[in-house]
């Protein structure tokens, strides 16, 4: 009897520090990546939103007012805004649509077993390891006619007239960075979908085999139903992450000549950068999350009443 | 028969052709770098758009680690992007195993926050967190960015961690804690082992992404004592844009940690990025 009266105790409030450490575990886990995703991503985020409505120019101390929607005003009637728009959907819907194409092409070639295979894999996939700056200046030069072989391969193939640098003829500059783009974006797809390739069962083909179904039927009625979700959803993520993808052009054409290569997020990134116009970049920014978000809706919207219907 | 082998080869033909475009395309501009890293300065000009040189030289790596600022902007970058790897990975390995072993309360909110994360332009917070860091001192210094780049690689590399914790069987330590283990212990010493290569990969993914980060080191630091490689490169393009050589031959150097990662772990790549293909 006396053990068991103080060992009770004892026993009750181990018991309760094994449910307490027990209950704040997963916590005590996950909060280092938590508390700084909240302070070093989530807060920027939302003074950044507060910024499109105040007047926060850098080094001007009388700044810092707030100003209503005087921003999205001045943004409305700012030709230079609705250009990158314009230029925003072309870059993203040329680069997303030549990466994705390509990449499901090369995903294809190497979705079987040859000799060699290994290593044109590693050859083919190396693109993707090139840091994004460097990808950019490495296709600046090789548009310069100085250094580069292209203007005058463009040249020899008819396609142009001199050997001028593609970068800086306002008609065809944003080509450049959509082809370095491009280059650097074949990998990402090819290795998503060739991993979504490899996890369609074989005997399904073995089986559309025998029942005579050709290359084009077996593309259109196997794989393609098979692929469709890796297909939406890495569309999507490539869609979103292409349009906030400032890097090249930055590097590449610091979004000129003439603004001609100008998109939003190089567009924010200058007003920011260069004119210290923090308020206004921000404007400009909420106005890019809000475009990608009902984008983003408007893909699932659909998406969801695609399957409802079949 | 024989025209079913011919039709064969034919396809294999094409098969072969094909690939050999795409691994033209991938290779070409590298290679270009490479040989105009070696061109002496002379034979640039003459020689134009010959594919390969008369005769090379390594006179313009060795004018970039003697006469210019790359060594200082190397061993940045390096600190840099190690360090933000090292933290990444740690951070990012207790919250993956945290999704991975619990189900608690909140779980499913703070999924969904490092999800947006992963969505919104990363230009909307350059702003806000240049003005949030410099009264901290932490504008123009190497612990800024790291800081940053470490919170950005966070939720990637936790998810790409849980999904490599989700990979090995609850039971492994399960038995350990009925052993009397504690569940730290059980991570520690028996988890933690099986999960090397993943710890590995998601370092490397890390180290890749700071290594190659620009606009915010851009943004951040402005004194070229703090400046990382991209930065380097890009004011000295902006500076000394006529010396090619001296250029490209930066720009190779820039690729060989990152190329180093890409060897070590190409083999993995298609299986280890769809568990979390969601950056590049």
């Amino acid at each position: 009897m006396h053990g068991g009266a103080t060992a009770e105790p004892a026993l009750a409030r181990r018991l309760s520090w094994r449910a307490l450490t027990r209950a704040t575990e997963p916590y005590l886990y996950t909060l280092p990546a938590l508390l700084l995703i909240a302070t070093v991503m989530m807060m920027p985020l939302v003074i950044g939103l507060s910024y499109a409505f105040r007047d926060i120019t850098l080094l001007d101390p009388l700044s810092g007012g707030f100003v209503g929607l005087d921003h999205f005003r001045e943004l409305y009637a700012d030709a230079s805004f609705w250009n990158a728009l314009r230029n925003t959907v072309t870059w993203t819907a040329t680069s997303v649509a030549l990466q994705f194409a390509l990449g499901l092409m090369l995903a294809q070639l190497l979705n079987r077993a040859f000799p060699g295979r290994a290593l044109i894999q590693i050859l083919v996939f190396l693109p993707w390891a090139v840091p994004s700056f460097l990808s950019g200046l490495n296709w600046a030069w090789l548009f310069n006619p100085v250094v580069g072989p292209l203007p005058y391969w463009f040249q020899a193939a008819g396609l142009t007239h001199g050997t001028d640098n593609l970068l800086s003829d306002p008609q065809h500059a944003l080509w450049g960075p959509i082809i370095a783009n491009v280059w650097w974006g074949i990998p990402f797809f090819a290795i998503t979908l060739l991993a979504a390739l490899q996890s369609i069962p074989r005997d399904i083909y073995e089986a559309a085999v025998m029942d005579g179904a050709g290359p084009w039927t077996r593309f259109r009625r196997i794989t393609l139903p098979f692929l469709a979700p890796t297909m939406a959803i890495t569309i999507l993520l490539r869609t979103v992450w292409i349009a906030n993808f400032a890097d090249l052009i930055v590097v590449m054409t610091k979004g000129g000549p003439a603004d001609s290569t100008q998109i939003l997020a190089s567009y924010i990134f200058t007003q920011a950068f260069q004119r210290l116009d923090f308020g206004y970049a921000s404007a400009v920014a909420a106005v890019l999350v809000l475009l990608l978000l009902a984008y983003a809706g408007a893909l699932l919207l659909l998406r969801r009443l695609l399957t409802a219907r079949f | 028969m024989r025209s079913a082998a011919r039709a064969r080869g034919l396809y294999w033909l094409c098969h072969y052709a094909a690939l050999a475009l795409f691994v033209a395309f991938a290779l070409f501009p590298l290679f270009w770098l490479l040989k105009v890293s070696i061109t002496p300065n002379d034979l640039l000009y003459s020689e134009g758009v010959r594919l390969w040189p008369s005769h090379a030289t390594i006179a313009h790596y060795v004018s970039v680690i003697q006469h210019t600022q790359f060594p200082l902007y190397f061993r940045n970058s390096v600190i840099v992007s190690a360090t933000t790897a090292l933290l990444s990975t740690l951070i990012a390995a207790a919250a993956g195993y945290g999704f991975s072993r619990f189900r608690f309360r909140g779980k499913l909110w703070i999924l969904g926050v490092m999800l947006v994360t992963q969505m919104f332009p990363l230009v909307m917070i350059v702003a806000p967190i240049f003005r949030l860091l410099a009264p901290l001192g932490l504008t123009n210094s190497l612990s800024g960015l790291v800081l940053v780049y470490t919170a950005f690689n966070v939720p990637f590399a936790s998810f790409l961690m849980q999904s490599f914790f989700d990979g090995i069987p609850k039971e492994l330590e399960e038995a350990a804690m009925i052993d009397g283990a504690t569940r730290f212990q059980a991570l520690r010493w028996i988890i933690l082992p099986l999960t090397l290569p993943g710890l590995a990969a998601t370092a490397g993914f890390v180290f890749t992404g700071a290594w190659s980060e620009l606009l915010f080191a851009l943004m951040l630091n402005s004194s070229s004592q703090v400046s990382t490689f991209p930065v380097g490169l890009l004011s000295f393009v902006s500076k000394f844009s006529v010396d090619f050589g001296q250029m490209m031959a930066a720009g190779v150097l820039a690729l060989i940690p990152v190329c180093a990662f890409f060897l070590l772990i190409q083999r993995h790549l298609v299986q280890g990025l769809t568990a979390g293909a969601v950056k590049g």
